[in-house]
């Protein structure tokens, strides 16, 4: 067959790439172009090369920023993984118990973010809050308005609380994937409880895992709506992410040029260390073949 | 190593079982004696597999009880029984290398780590598996797969017997006859008890010293492949064993005349004998190979119409009919094939009676 024939293949897949364009690269280029020029309105705007690359990746307080974003995904990622593969391990196998606890898992996943932003508020609040009152007759003063170490405790409990469910459905996905034979084996093989998980759950469950820490660490790195309704980036600059100080930048000081250069640089965060992890979670357990 | 009894086994999955159609095995009372190579034959959902998960005690039986050299396990789980099960497909350890895999019923038994490598090399050396013993499991072929799941019975010293649950199903069909004459091979140099179950009569016959025949959650036969051939207890082993299976047609007696519609069929007087005591529905029985065909009309032999041919290479397969019903003879291939018509005749040695399914024979 004629090579120029077969190119009418390419229709076939222009679809896809128009609404890859209209949906990705279309507004990244946007962004780009934000990026690399000082625009004052419609027909005035200035070439200046990588000012704002220079100036945003220089500025002290988006580092702070980037290491309280580190901070909080690393927290995020150590306690809901091990948290979400253990109640999915403890989660009924069969039976009416199965759906009941799918949906009450499910519920804080349905709930919008702002509203869940407005829950925690309450629920933490000194003087009227279950939680925050009951710690506060306790005797311990507990404020996440007032103390950065307890709007971080807030902080994470929600997005725990909030996120924790979708790990959990995924470890319990590919638990249930595993065929009865493979517990059937350790049972012969008189393997204990500890070394069932180690060596076939743990296993079996890689490539759900490996969504899940590459989902909870992408939205946690990108988190906006909740802590920016729960605290407001407060107290002072405590719980100022990434995303917070960028919408101050752009929105707040609408400086679209070094919003855009910020936006440019926190995309490829994202990207180089979604691939580090999923590098290493493909790569784990797979290294001394020989 | 050890000889296995199961005692007025009874298994049901369900909990509160009524009649007998809720039991999954219905009466089981046998023992296998320490050293055999058993195969366990029988269709899809007859009960093999449920039998073989209550020997290693993955199941525990709704009634009886089941004894390793006399001692009762029936309430003990796999672990603490000695005993080992193959899988049909292969279970592996993927994030472990074949060592390690080996190695693991060893080291979760607490073994010195000096007795487990010994026992490792031992049963790499025995299974093919030195060359790999370093390599991850998990990029392995399907029989190497295979042999490793079952090197991780052999490799304990102490187990009584080890379960084979079809454990060929996923092998290629080449790799198969060497990864069985590797089982026999195992069986003769390391004396253990095997059971193995399949459906698939062949392997039954050449692997196993002894082959059970399970239907519907009982053990209708047990003997040499020679034993079920000849003479099948029930109609179904003379159907399930021998390809094409055994051919059976309804009869009335008359003396020691079997009548099939209006045909008459000389019988062994002392089987005829038999059956008239009998009770329940006659049906006569024949292999297929001792139907005699004659090309012409022959002493005793009935005309019969030839409906299909089938050449098989080694012997062809006749099908005829005989009073309306279809019997199938089978004839070495140099035979010559009669055109539209043929007479066969039952040699009353090779004639069969069942009664209720049940073989006509002398109590005892």
């Amino acid at each position: 067959m004629e090579k120029w024939e077969n190119n009418k293949a390419w229709f076939l897949i222009l679809p896809v790439f128009i609404i890859v364009a209209f949906s990705a690269i279309i507004p990244l280029m946007t962004v780009v172009n934000y990026s690399v020029q000082d625009i004052f309105g419609p027909g005035q705007r200035v070439f200046v090369g990588t000012e704002w690359f220079e100036e945003v990746l220089s500025d002290k307080r988006l580092h702070d920023a980037l290491w309280r974003q580190f901070l909080f995904s690393g927290l995020v990622l150590l306690i809901e993984i091990p948290l979400g593969i253990l109640i999915a391990l403890m989660m009924p196998k069969r039976g009416w118990g199965v759906s009941v606890c799918l949906v009450t898992l499910a519920l804080p996943l349905l709930i919008p973010w702002n509203v869940i932003g407005t829950i925690w508020i309450i629920f933490t609040r000194p003087d009227i809050g279950l939680l925050g009152a009951a710690i506060n007759s306790f005797g311990v003063a507990f404020d996440h308005t007032a103390a950065p170490m307890d709007a971080w405790i807030t902080l994470i409990l929600m997005e725990v609380w909030h996120w924790t469910p979708l790990v959990t459905l995924l470890a319990y996905a590919g638990l249930r994937a595993i065929p009865e034979a493979y517990y059937q084996a350790a049972k012969i093989d008189g393997a204990s409880a500890w070394a069932t998980f180690r060596y076939i759950q743990l296993p079996k469950m890689r490539g759900v895992l490996t969504i899940a820490v590459l989902l909870r660490f992408m939205d946690s790195f990108l988190i906006y709506a909740e802590p920016f309704v729960l605290t407001g980036g407060g107290p002072g600059n405590s719980t100022t992410f990434l995303s917070i100080y960028l919408v101050k930048i752009a929105v707040g000081q609408f400086d679209l040029g070094p919003a855009a250069a910020f936006s440019l640089v926190y995309f490829l965060v994202v990207l180089l260390f979604s691939w580090l992890f999923y590098q290493a979670l493909q790569n784990v357990g797979k290294g001394r073949e020989g | 190593m050890a000889q296995i009894e199961l005692n007025e086994i009874a298994h049901s999955y369900i909990a509160n079982p009524k009649g007998p159609a809720d039991y999954a095995l219905k009466r089981i009372h046998h023992i296998w004696e320490d050293g055999g190579a058993y195969a366990l034959l029988g269709p899809s959902g007859c009960g093999k597999t449920t039998l073989l998960n209550i020997i290693s005690g993955l199941l525990t039986p709704s009634e009886g009880r089941v004894l390793y050299d006399g001692w009762e396990v029936t309430g003990l789980p796999p672990e603490k029984r000695n005993i080992a099960q193959v899988f049909q497909f292969p279970v592996l350890y993927d994030t472990m290398t074949v060592y390690d895999n080996l190695a693991f019923p060893l080291r979760n038994r607490k073994i010195a780590e000096n007795e487990v490598d010994s026992r490792v090399l031992e049963v790499a050396d025995i299974l093919d598996l030195t060359p790999d013993l370093k390599k991850k499991a998990a990029g392995l072929t399907a029989d190497a797969k295979q042999k490793i799941s079952l090197g991780r019975g052999l490799v304990r010293s102490d187990v009584a017997a080890i379960l084979f649950d079809e454990p060929l199903t996923v092998i290629d069909p080449h790799l198969k006859w060497h990864l069985r004459r590797k089982l026999k091979e195992i069986h003769d140099q390391l004396q253990l008890t095997l059971i193995y179950v399949t459906h698939d009569q062949v392997e039954a016959m050449t692997f196993a010293d002894k082959v059970m025949v399970m239907f519907e959650g009982e053990i209708v036969q047990v003997g040499t492949p020679e034993e079920l051939f000849e003479n099948p207890n029930h109609t179904f082993v003379g159907y399930f064993i021998g390809s094409p299976g055994m051919n059976f047609l309804p009869c009335t007696l008359v003396g020691n005349v079997a009548r099939v519609g209006g045909t008459s069929i000389i019988l062994d007087d002392e089987v005829a004998a038999l059956g008239r005591k009998a009770k329940g529905a006659l049906e006569l029985g024949i292999r297929p190979m001792y139907l005699e065909v004659h090309g012409r009309a022959v002493n005793g032999g009935i005309p019969v119409r030839i409906k299909a041919v089938e050449d098989q290479g080694t012997f062809k397969i006749l099908t005829l009919t005989l009073e309306g019903q279809v019997v199938r003879a089978r004839l070495p291939e140099d035979k010559a094939v009669p055109d539209d018509m043929a007479w066969v005749r039952f040699p009353p040695e090779r004639t069969k009676l069942f009664a209720d399914g049940r073989l006509v024979k002398r109590a005892g």
